[in-house]
């Protein structure tokens, strides 16, 4: 089944690529005219930092723009300095920006940032991106979600979460699962996935909501352990993994990798990256990519479509901060 | 362990076939010229010849991209010894003699000795890396924060000792460079600090580059213009093949230096905070702390130019073992080395080495042979270099200017960031009008974050505890070491005294 399924996968996604490849083909013949500025709100060896260098690398492969893709870390702030790099690069053409959820809640949170996303010229989403929870192979005594509340519970607060940035996608996670289970924990921000998964195999911290690729090697080597997907069903990598809502626990959370201009970006040029991303979104590689690393890469959605993605989830965000309170994501 | 030997050998032999020498080659000449590049590079360098390494099956292309890196390494000396511009930020601590050393006419000794040290540098962390790679990327587990803060207040201690005599002029220093260093966004919150206002471009922080090539480009040209009174002397170096040789054979006068300093990068490059500046920084500080003769160095001490670049070289090699053991790459330039691997299909993991190890080995003999190639190319090119010194200052001067605002405009892409550079080149001048030691502010910008960051999640973690720099084995043994490296200008001293 698994087989059939990753064969017919490609073949649809490349159905609807070819024909939004078609649509975008009549655009005027723009191209880059010198090496394009690939922002990463996030830190090298996170789950964005991995996506843009695949991606680099591919859009160098398949020789898809005549001009170098050239990767650049702003971890600083949860994303601010990237959204704010972003902001002020109005009207160019060659910046783009690989984001994560924080690209909804940095805004939110940090109101005094002045930056509007939605001002800004979106893509292609190349992915939706999953969390699980992990524990230390060697914390013997948790097995499952419940042992895992048992463990937390009995620390106090001092239980340590350790994830990217605060004010994002994993100190909101924690602190959905803060208002779902009654407990209080520590939360300590660290610049990227990577660095968080290796505090996790080296024991500084107690657990993670690491996104799959950046635990994969190590759950493999044996040294972690993931206890619950916060998916909608069962991912084909973690097959064996229960998610939440089996268990009867209401949290469902993904994080959209997409692409994204700066504001006032002109049409030709959104145009052509819109066609390279759909190009990459449809190759083998990529789709390859996303089964191995627990990535959702079903639906391909570019333009207006990913402008009303992005809109609605940041109504979701807003809902989301509003409930848990800014101070519980932030730990203030 | 047995079975390391043959396969490292095979990696060597491969890396020899007639296509990697060749990449070896074209990498090595390339890196060279983009490291001495203010601003380039190896990022950038790396970045833009990626596509080369589609065009050749994936060993060649990952041998290519090694070739690049380690040549960009040795380049960065070339500029911080020629021109007194760092060419790249791992090599700002080459500047602090080895710029004094050309201005003395010594350049080609210098250069010489940069070549010769980074070979060493390269030479030592292989051997390192295939004695103990297993062990030390359990070693690199153990950093948390806290140990990550020790280090960073280890490092700190080395440059106690470098403002010379003048230890509160050494702290003041330092607190400058800490300031700067907190500009920009608050690492934990994300929030803005010190931006005078909402001036976007401090947003982003004081680029570390834009300072050094500030203080150190343009600083240092106003020094030379009032002190000479714009009569600069032309320096006549002669190169020939027997001075290369009297050059070569001053080894044994840095060769201690080196080797500490080899060490030293290994160990401070495997751990995934740290990287090859603050490993060159180091070794620069301990290389005066513990030399016979403190007050030459910063005045053109041979082994000012040897510890650093033994220590970047082998730093460079020691942050191939985070990158490959546990993805987390140690500087930018091994960040694009590991997006070619994922291109390639090998993820990187603490599996990496037992699934492939004809990878992992193949790299490494790759490096090692990348290293000695560097050095042959290098040595070649030095009466080049030496040339440059030798033109007019009149020429000279302009050339120096231009590139300092390319290396300043270069990281960021930003004007600000060039008003910035020409800023710290005015302040630059004053501090050392007024012998101020500008090397601690340098050290404390690069140092700054890394420490604030790592110090923040210590005292999360503990609940605000200070102990846990001092109970956990790791980090109390480092700040030990600290505690014992400030004091020990200070015994030294009082015993000279006594």
């Amino acid at each position: 089944m698994s087989k059939l399924l990753k064969s017919i996968v490609p073949l649809a996604v490349a159905a609807t690529a070819t024909l939004t490849f078609s649509i975008n083909a009549i655009a005027a013949d723009w191209k880059p005219k010198k090496p394009v500025e690939f922002i990463i709100m996030a830190g090298t060896g996170g789950g964005a930092d991995q996506i843009a260098r695949l991606l680099q690398g591919l859009i160098e492969k398949k020789n898809l723009s005549p001009r170098p893709f050239i990767p650049i870390n702003k971890p600083g702030g949860s994303g601010a300095e990237a959204l704010r790099y972003l902001q002020d690069k109005e009207g160019d053409d060659h910046t783009l920006l690989v984001t994560l959820n924080s690209f909804y809640t940095t805004p939110i949170i940090q109101e005094d940032l002045g930056v509007d996303v939605s001002r800004f010229t979106p893509i292609g989403r190349m992915a939706l991106d999953t969390f699980l929870l992990w524990v230390h192979n060697d914390q013997a005594e948790i097995s499952d979600l419940d042992s895992y509340v048992k463990a937390v519970k009995s620390t106090g607060n001092s239980w340590k979460v350790g994830g990217t940035g605060s004010g994002q996608e994993d100190s909101i996670l924690t602190a959905m699962m803060e208002a779902e289970f009654g407990y209080e924990v520590t939360y300590i921000p660290f610049p990227g996935g990577g660095t968080v998964a290796k505090n996790l195999v080296g024991k500084h911290i107690d657990s993670t909501v690491n996104n799959p690729a950046e635990q994969n090697e190590f759950f493999r080597a044996g040294n972690t352990k993931p206890l619950v997907q916060f998916t909608g069903e069962r991912m084909e990598a973690y097959p064996d993994v229960p998610t939440a809502k089996e268990l009867g626990v209401d949290i469902e959370y993904y994080m959209q990798r997409s692409i994204n201009g700066p504001p006032g970006m002109s049409a030709d040029a959104q145009a052509f990256y819109i066609d390279l991303f759909s190009q990459l979104y449809q190759s083998e590689e990529w789709q390859t990519f996303c089964v191995e690393d627990g990535l959702d890469c079903n639906e391909w959605s570019a333009g207006d479509d990913l402008a009303a993605f992005h809109a609605e989830q940041l109504k979701r965000h807003t809902a989301l901060i509003e409930e848990v309170g800014a101070e519980a994501i932030t730990g203030e | 362990m047995e079975n390391v030997l043959p396969l490292l050998g095979s990696g060597i032999l491969e890396a020899l076939q007639p296509l990697n020498l060749t990449m070896i080659i074209i990498g090595c000449t390339v890196g060279l010229l983009v490291g001495a590049m203010p601003g380039l590079g190896s990022v950038n360098g790396v970045a833009i010849l990626l596509p080369i390494t589609f065009l050749v099956p994936p060993t060649a292309a990952i041998i290519f991209l090694a070739a690049i890196y380690y040549g960009a390494m040795y380049g960065g000396a070339i500029s911080s010894i020629t021109l007194g511009i760092p060419g790249a930020s791992t090599a700002v601590a080459t500047v602090f003699d080895g710029r004094p050393l050309a201005q003395q006419g010594k350049a080609d000794k210098a250069l010489v000795a940069a070549a010769v040290a980074s070979f060493i540098g390269g030479t030592v962390s292989v051997i390192l890396f295939t004695l103990f790679a297993p062990p030390l990327a359990a070693f690199a587990l153990k950093f948390g924060p806290p140990e990550e803060f020790a280090l960073m207040i280890l490092a700190f201690a080395t440059f106690i000792g470098l403002g010379g005599d003048d230890i509160p002029k050494t702290i003041f220093s330092i607190l400058i460079g800490l300031v700067l260093a907190t500009i920009g966004l608050d690492i934990i919150s994300g929030k803005p600090r010190l931006i005078f206002g909402d001036i976007s471009g401090f947003l982003h922080g004081i680029n570390f580059l834009v300072l050094a090539i500030g203080i150190y480009g343009i600083g240092e040209m106003l020094w030379t213009l009032e002190s000479t009174q714009g009569k600069v002397s032309v320096h006549k170096v002669k190169m020939s093949f027997s001075s290369l040789v009297g050059n070569l054979k001053q080894v044994k006068e840095y060769i201690g230096t080196t080797s500490l300093g080899s060490v030293l990068g290994y160990f401070v490059g495997t751990l995934p905070a740290a990287g090859a500046t603050p490993a060159s920084l180091m070794s620069y500080g301990l290389a005066k702390t513990f030399s016979k003769d403190p007050e030459s160095f910063g005045k053109g001490n041979i082994s000012g130019v040897a510890a650093p670049e033994a220590a970047n070289n082998a730093a460079s090699t020691g942050s191939m073992l985070p990158m490959i053991t546990l993805g987390i790459p140690g500087s930018p330039t091994t960040a694009i080395l590991l997006g070619g691997m994922i291109i390639w299909g090998l993820r990187p993991g603490p599996l990496l080495f037992t699934e492939h190890p004809d990878f992992v080995w193949g790299l490494i003999g790759s490096l090692y042979i990348a290293n000695a190639a560097t050095l042959v190319i290098n040595l070649a090119f030095i009466p080049l270099f030496v040339k440059v010194l030798t033109m007019p200052f009149t020429v000279l001067a302009p050339i120096i200017y231009i590139l300092c605002v390319v290396g300043g405009y270069a990281p960021t892409q930003t004007m600000h960031d060039v008003w910035l550079m020409f800023v710290f080149g005015i302040v630059g001048y004053l501090l050392r009008k007024l012998n101020y030691p500008v090397a601690p502010a340098v050290l404390a910008i690069v140092l700054g974050p890394l420490a604030e960051r790592s110090l923040r999640q210590s005292l999360l973690a503990s609940q605000g505890d200070f102990t846990t720099f001092f109970t956990r084995p790791i980090s109390g043994t480092c700040m030990l070491i600290a505690l014992l490296l400030v004091s020990y200008p200070l015994i030294r001293k009082l015993r000279k005294r006594g």
